[in-house]
C-alpha cells in the first residue's frame, strides 16, 4: 500500500459510484440480491471483500468505523480490515458500538440495539439462501423471481421430521418484507431477531459472488418457521464468566485438556462496557434483549410512518 | 485465568515481519533480481501475466518475488493492482495471423504455408535432470527454427529472437507466410467461419457475469482461469466426459502488435507488442438440421508462452459450446455455470483459505445443536419416519 497514491478508501470514484448504485437498488428492493461488478481487493476473496467494498463506497471522512469479526474487535481479520481503512481513508475508528456510524461485521450483530443513522455492513460468503438446495444460479434466480420457496420449506420440514427441530443454527434463512427469502450471512440464529424492524440500515456485501443486498431501516424480517414449530433463537444457557451477562451470545473457551471450559460474551465491546459500568451489570445494559419467542425484539417502538412497505403496490400481503 | 483474546494487531505485525524475513531467506545467498525472474523463470512470469490479466513482465516478476514463488499469490497481487488502473478503452482486435512467429505447429497437416516452426519447446526433450544446470551454465547455442523441409534456420545471435522463420517457399512476405490453419480450412467451408461481432466484447471485471454467458465472456473467464483447473477439465473431455474429438489445428506463439483506434487522429495507432500463445482446436461436428457437416473450433489464447493453458482453454471452450451446437450436456466441462463459477483461482483460493478465519460463533451454535441432538438421541426413541433418519449428513452445509 505504499507505492502509488490510492483514492480515499482505496476504490476509485467510478467504482464507488457503481457500488452505490447497487446499494440503492438493494435498499429499494429489500432482500433482493443485486449483482455488482465486484473488484479484486487487496485482501482475499472470502475474507470480507464484499463488506470492504460496501464500506469503502459508503464511508465519508466524518464516519466512525467499527469492525468486528465473531463479535470481537480484536480478532485478526477485524484488525486487518480496520487498519486497511485507517490507512486508505484515515477515518476515525472505535470499538464502541454506540459511537460507530458504520459497523462492518462478520458473523455477528452487536448485542447493543442499533440506532438510526447507523449502518451495519455484513460480510457475506454465500449470498444465496437456496444455494445448498439448488447449486445453479440460473435456477435460484428464477425461484426468487417466482417467489418459489417451497423447496426451502420442505428442507425445514424434513429437518423437523428427522431431528424434531430445524437443524440450522446459523445462516438461518429469513423472509424480508414478506417477499424475498434472504441469507442473513452466517450469523447465529440468535441474532436473527435483531434484524427485524432494526432502526439501522443493514447492508450485505458478497465480493466473490458479486452480490449486494440490503434491509432498509424498520423493515420486517421474519425467520422462516412453521406455526407449530415457531422459530427459536438458540442461546447456550450460561453466564458470561467475565461480565455475568445472561442474555448475550457466548463463546465457549476450552481452558485445559480435562474438559474444563468457560463461557464469555462473543461481543467484546458489550462485555467490556458491562464490566466498566457495574451499576448496569444485570440484564439489559443497553442490550436489545432477545425474547425467547423470537418475535420482534427491537426495544424501540416502530414508528408506523416509517414502516410503510416499499412494496405497497404488490398485489397481496404475503404470508410470513 | 482466561484473558480475553487480545493482541491481534501485534500478532499480525510480527507475523508479517517474520514473513519478510523468510521471504529473503539466508542473507548470504544473493537476492533475486526482477530481471533474473523475468529472464530465467519466464514461463512463471507468463502464467502470472495471463491469469493476472495484466501484461507487464516487470510487475509479474515483482509479484513472483514478493509471493515467494507462489504463483497464485502472485496472480492475486497482480489482479489487485490491475483493478486500480484506469481504463482508457479497448484495443482493436489483434490479428494473430500477422504474428511474428516464434513457434508454430499444426497437428492436422504435415506441411502448410509457412511450415512447422518448432521454436523453444520442452517437447521432445528427455526429462532427465540436467546436473550441468546445477552450477553456472555455459551460454547455450541459440536460435534454430525447424521447418517442414527439415531445414534449420540460421542461428540468431540473440536468444530472445531466435526462430525467425525462413521466407515461405512461395516467396511471399514474412507476415503472409503464416496463415492460420483454420483460415485455410474456412476457405473451403470445411470449418465454421470465425465469428465476427460488431458488439464490444463484454468485460467481467466491469460487469458481473450472468448466465447464460456469451462466448466473449466465457473466453475472458477462461483466459483468466486457473491453468490447473482448465487442464483437468480439458483432460476430462478427452477421457469421455463430454467428448469433442479435438485436433490441435494450430498452436502459435509469437509477438503481435496491439493497436488502438484514436478517435482524434481517425486511425489506429500502435500501442506496443505482446507475446501470446494461440491455440485453435478443430473438432468434429456431424451437422444438424440447419448446419452442414463441418468442423468446429475451440479457441485458446494466453499471454506469453503458455501452451498448456491455451490448449486446455481451447478444449474447454469447445466443450462449453455444446448448447450452441445442440449437443447433449452431460459432462462437467460442458456445464457453463460449473466451469465459469469455479475457474478463477484468486476467488477459489480466497474462499478455500478463508476457512482459516475464526468461525467460533458458527461453530458454537453448531456445537449447541449437536449437543441438543445428542440429548434427544440418548433419550427414549422418538418416532422416526425412516431407518437411518438421525444422520447429520444433510445438515452438513459448507462452512462459511
Amino acid at each position: 500500500m505504499n507505492a502509488p497514491a490510492y483514492n480515499f478508501a482505496y476504490l476509485d470514484e467510478q467504482t464507488k459510484r457503481m457500488i452505490r448504485r447497487a446499494i440503492l437498488k438493494a435498499i429499494a428492493i429489500p432482500g433482493y440480491q443485486v449483482p455488482f461488478a465486484s473488484r479484486e481487493m487487496p485482501m482475499p476473496y472470502g475474507w470480507g471483500t464484499g463488506g470492504v467494498q460496501v464500506t469503502a463506497a459508503i464511508l465519508g471522512p466524518d464516519d466512525i468505523l467499527k469492525v468486528i469479526d465473531q463479535g470481537s474487535d480484536d480478532t485478526t481479520n477485524a484488525v486487518s480490515i480496520r487498519k486497511f481503512f485507517v490507512k486508505t481513508a484515515g477515518v476515525r475508528t472505535t470499538t464502541s458500538t454506540a459511537d460507530a456510524t458504520v459497523i462492518q461485521t462478520r458473523h455477528r450483530i452487536p448485542e447493543m440495539a442499533l440506532r438510526e443513522r447507523q449502518t451495519l455492513v455484513f460480510q457475506v460468503p454465500i449470498p444465496e439462501p437456496l444455494r445448498f438446495l439448488e447449486p445453479r444460479e440460473t435456477e435460484t434466480r428464477r425461484m426468487h423471481a417466482l417467489e418459489e420457496y417451497g423447496l426451502m420449506h420442505v428442507k425445514l420440514y424434513e429437518d423437523i421430521s428427522r431431528h424434531g427441530e430445524i437443524a440450522t443454527s446459523y445462516a438461518y434463512p429469513v423472509r424480508v418484507d414478506g417477499r424475498y427469502v434472504m441469507d442473513p450471512s452466517p450469523t447465529p440464529k440468535f441474532d436473527n431477531p435483531k434484524m427485524n424492524h432494526c432502526p439501522a440500515l443493514q447492508l450485505f456485501g458478497a465480493g466473490r459472488e458479486k452480490r449486494i443486498y440490503a434491509i432498509p431501516p424498520y423493515t420486517k424480517v421474519k425467520s422462516l418457521d412453521f406455526e407449530d414449530h415457531p422459530f427459536e433463537p438458540y442461546r447456550f444457557n450460561g453466564t458470561c464468566a467475565l461480565c455475568g451477562a445472561t442474555d448475550s451470545y457466548l463463546d465457549e473457551v476450552i481452558t485445559d485438556d480435562r474438559g474444563s471450559r468457560m463461557f464469555v460474551c462473543s461481543d467484546t465491546d458489550h462485555c467490556e462496557t458491562r464490566r466498566s459500568s457495574p451499576s448496569r451489570s444485570s440484564g439489559r445494559a443497553g442490550v436489545g434483549s432477545v425474547p425467547r419467542d423470537g418475535r420482534a425484539c427491537d426495544p424501540h417502538p416502530i414508528p408506523t410512518s416509517l414502516h410503510q412497505r416499499p412494496h405497497s403496490t404488490l398485489p397481496e400481503d404475503r404470508e410470513g | 485465568m482466561y484473558v480475553a483474546v487480545k493482541g491481534g494487531e501485534r500478532a499480525i505485525e510480527n507475523a508479517h515481519a517474520l514473513l519478510a524475513s523468510v521471504r529473503r531467506g539466508d542473507p548470504s545467498v544473493p537476492e533475486l533480481g526482477l530481471d533474473q525472474i523475468s529472464e530465467q523463470l519466464a514461463l512463471a512470469v507468463d502464467r502470472v501475466m495471463s491469469e493476472g490479466s495484466l501484461y507487464d513482465r516487470e510487475l509479474a516478476a515483482l509479484a513472483i518475488k514478493q509471493a515467494r514463488g507462489d504463483l497464485i499469490e502472485a496472480i492475486f497481487l497482480v489482479r489487485a493492482y490491475r483493478t486500480t488502473l484506469p481504463r482508457f478503452g479497448a484495443s482493436v482486435p489483434m490479428d494473430t495471423a500477422a504474428m511474428d512467429i516464434r513457434r508454430r505447429i499444426s497437428a492436422t497437416f504435415k506441411d502448410l504455408p509457412g511450415g512447422q516452426v518448432l521454436g523453444p519447446t520442452f517437447d521432445y526433450t528427455h526429462r532427465l535432470l540436467d546436473h550441468g544446470l546445477a552450477g553456472p551454465s555455459p551460454s547455450p547455442l541459440v536460435g534454430e527454427g525447424w521447418c517442414s523441409d527439415g531445414a534449420i534456420a540460421p542461428p540468431s545471435p540473440i536468444p530472445t529472437q531466435e526462430a525467425r522463420p525462413l521466407p515461405s517457399p512461395q516467396g511471399g512476405g514474412q507476415k503472409e507466410a503464416f496463415p492460420r490453419v483454420t483460415d485455410l480450412l474456412a476457405n473451403d467451408d470445411l470449418i465454421e467461419p470465425s465469428p465476427i461481432s460488431e458488439i464490444p466484447a463484454a468485460d467481467l471485471t466491469r460487469e458481473p457475469m450472468s448466465f447464460p454467458a456469451g462466448r466473449d465472456l466465457r473466453l475472458q473467464n477462461l483466459a483468466r482461469g486457473d491453468e490447473g483447473f482448465l487442464l483437468a477439465l480439458g483432460y476430462s473431455t478427452q477421457r469421455g466426459y463430454g467428448r469433442a474429438h479435438p485436433f490441435a489445428g494450430e498452436i502459435r506463439f509469437g509477438e503481435v502488435e496491439i493497436e488502438m483506434f484514436a478517435e482524434d487522429a481517425g486511425f489506429a495507432v500502435p500501442l506496443g507488442r505482446v507475446a501470446v500463445t494461440e491455440c485453435q482446436s478443430i473438432n468434429q461436428f456431424k451437422g444438424s438440421a440447419t448446419q452442414p457437416p463441418r468442423f468446429t473450433r475451440g479457441y485458446g489464447l494466453a499471454f506469453g508462452q503458455s501452451e498448456r493453458k491455451a490448449m486446455a482453454m481451447a478444449l474447454v471452450d469447445r466443450a462449453l459450446r455444446a448448447k450452441e451446437l445442440g449437443e447433449d450436456i452431460k459432462a462437467p466441462a460442458q456445464d457453463e455455470e460449473f466451469v465459469l463459477s469455479h475457474s478463477d483461482n484468486v476467488q477459489a483460493t480466497g474462499f478455500v483459505e478463508h476457512l482459516k478465519l475464526p468461525h467460533y460463533v458458527d461453530f458454537q451454535s453448531e456445537l449447541g445443536l449437536v449437543r441438543r441432538l445428542r440429548e434427544a438421541f440418548a433419550a427414549p426413541p422418538m418416532p422416526s419416519p425412516s431407518g437411518g433418519g438421525r444422520t447429520k449428513g444433510d445438515m452438513a452445509e459448507a462452512a462459511e
